[in-house]
């Protein structure tokens, strides 16, 4: 891949715009469409062309795969724990109402809730998203020229 | 009538794209089309009104499993083996299943009918207490987020699960390096 100029340069410049928009589609999903399932398969997509472009061994110098594999739990671990701390507020599990300030205005403690577990749900994705693209390109011989 | 029109174009391109990956033989196209064909169903959901699902179609549908299969792809034969055995029978299940499923949207109440059963259940009491419960923009992810809070959280363990299962199945170079660094020498 050494002497594809072009597309390097090119996804060089494209990365940073679609980490930019997985996050703004991780945050903005309140406001309009995307939540944490989109944000977290876009936010891989720019690290999975980097490792397409680059090679997966660039790749895990980036980002290595104990990291993905620990992203992959915290993800899921936010979510129920939002839950568990929901409980402890004394709520029920899931119950967001618990982080509002005030009882009798529930939605405020509502986003709050939804931005966390939102947040976690994008985590989960975005790593299981990653570890399974190096579990597929690291079994795969390295692309040849021919192919692309 | 644009809509019409809209969907009607998107609809013979999905027929097309069908067909081509059928009769095509070359894998890469076929996986190619196959993105195609999530694009074009991304588009169909926007018609619907159903933004929030075109844009997992788009990014789950048409990216994200076509990387996937491409790095299948590189593990396997570029060229799909001639079929050797008749077509009759897969082509009798196929038309009896279509046809069997067109029979049943028979019976389903019309596009965007407010007396559908979807609409009578829980959807209504949702919209009632959403400005006071929630009141987000996007009654969609307040909907996923909190009222079926249980079921994203689900969703979220599923995926969980199937990253694990893959690192499990897959991901040897990484997770049996030290058990396995006696025998062989680290090929990647």
């Amino acid at each position: 891949m050494h002497h594809h100029l072009i597309l390097r340069i090119v996804s060089k410049f494209l990365i940073p715009p679609i980490l930019l928009y997985a996050l703004y589609v991780q945050f903005h999903g309140d406001f309009g469409p995307g939540g944490g399932f989109q944000a977290g398969v876009i936010f891989a997509v720019g690290f999975i062309l980097y490792g397409i472009v680059y090679g997966v061994s660039h790749l895990r110098r980036v980002l290595p795969p104990v990291l993905v594999r620990a992203l992959t739990a915290l993800g899921v671990l936010i979510y129920a724990g939002t839950g568990m701390a929901s409980i402890f507020l004394g709520y029920n599990y899931l119950d967001y109402t618990a982080f509002a300030s005030d009882p009798a205005h529930p939605a405020h403690g509502q986003h709050i809730g939804i931005i966390i577990i939102e947040f976690g749900v994008g985590l989960t994705v975005f790593a299981v998203m990653t570890a399974i693209f190096m579990a597929f390109a690291s079994r795969a011989p390295e692309i040849k020229d021919t192919d692309w | 009538m644009s809509i019409l029109l809209i969907d009607i174009t998107l609809f013979s391109f999905l027929l097309l794209t069908a067909f081509a990956i059928v009769r095509l033989r070359n894998l890469f196209a076929v996986i190619m089309l196959t993105s195609v064909f999530s694009l074009l169903s991304a588009g169909l959901f926007v018609t619907l009104d159903a933004v929030d699902v075109a844009f997992t179609e788009a990014a789950v549908g048409a990216g994200i499993s076509t990387v996937l299969m491409l790095g299948t792809l590189s593990l396997t034969a570029h060229d799909e083996k001639p079929a050797t055995r008749s077509a009759l029978l897969p082509m009798l299940v196929v038309f009896i299943t279509g046809g069997a499923l067109i029979y049943g949207t028979m019976d389903m109440p019309a596009f965007g009918s407010a007396d559908a059963p979807i609409h009578q259940h829980v959807a209504p009491e949702y919209i009632e207490r959403y400005p006071h419960d929630i009141d987000m923009p996007n009654i969609v992810t307040g909907i996923l987020a909190s009222y079926r809070g249980f079921d994203t959280l689900g969703e979220t363990a599923v995926v969980f699960t199937a990253g694990i299962a893959v690192i499990l199945l897959l991901h040897r170079s990484t997770l049996g390096r030290r058990r396995r660094e006696d025998e062989e020498e680290e090929d990647i």
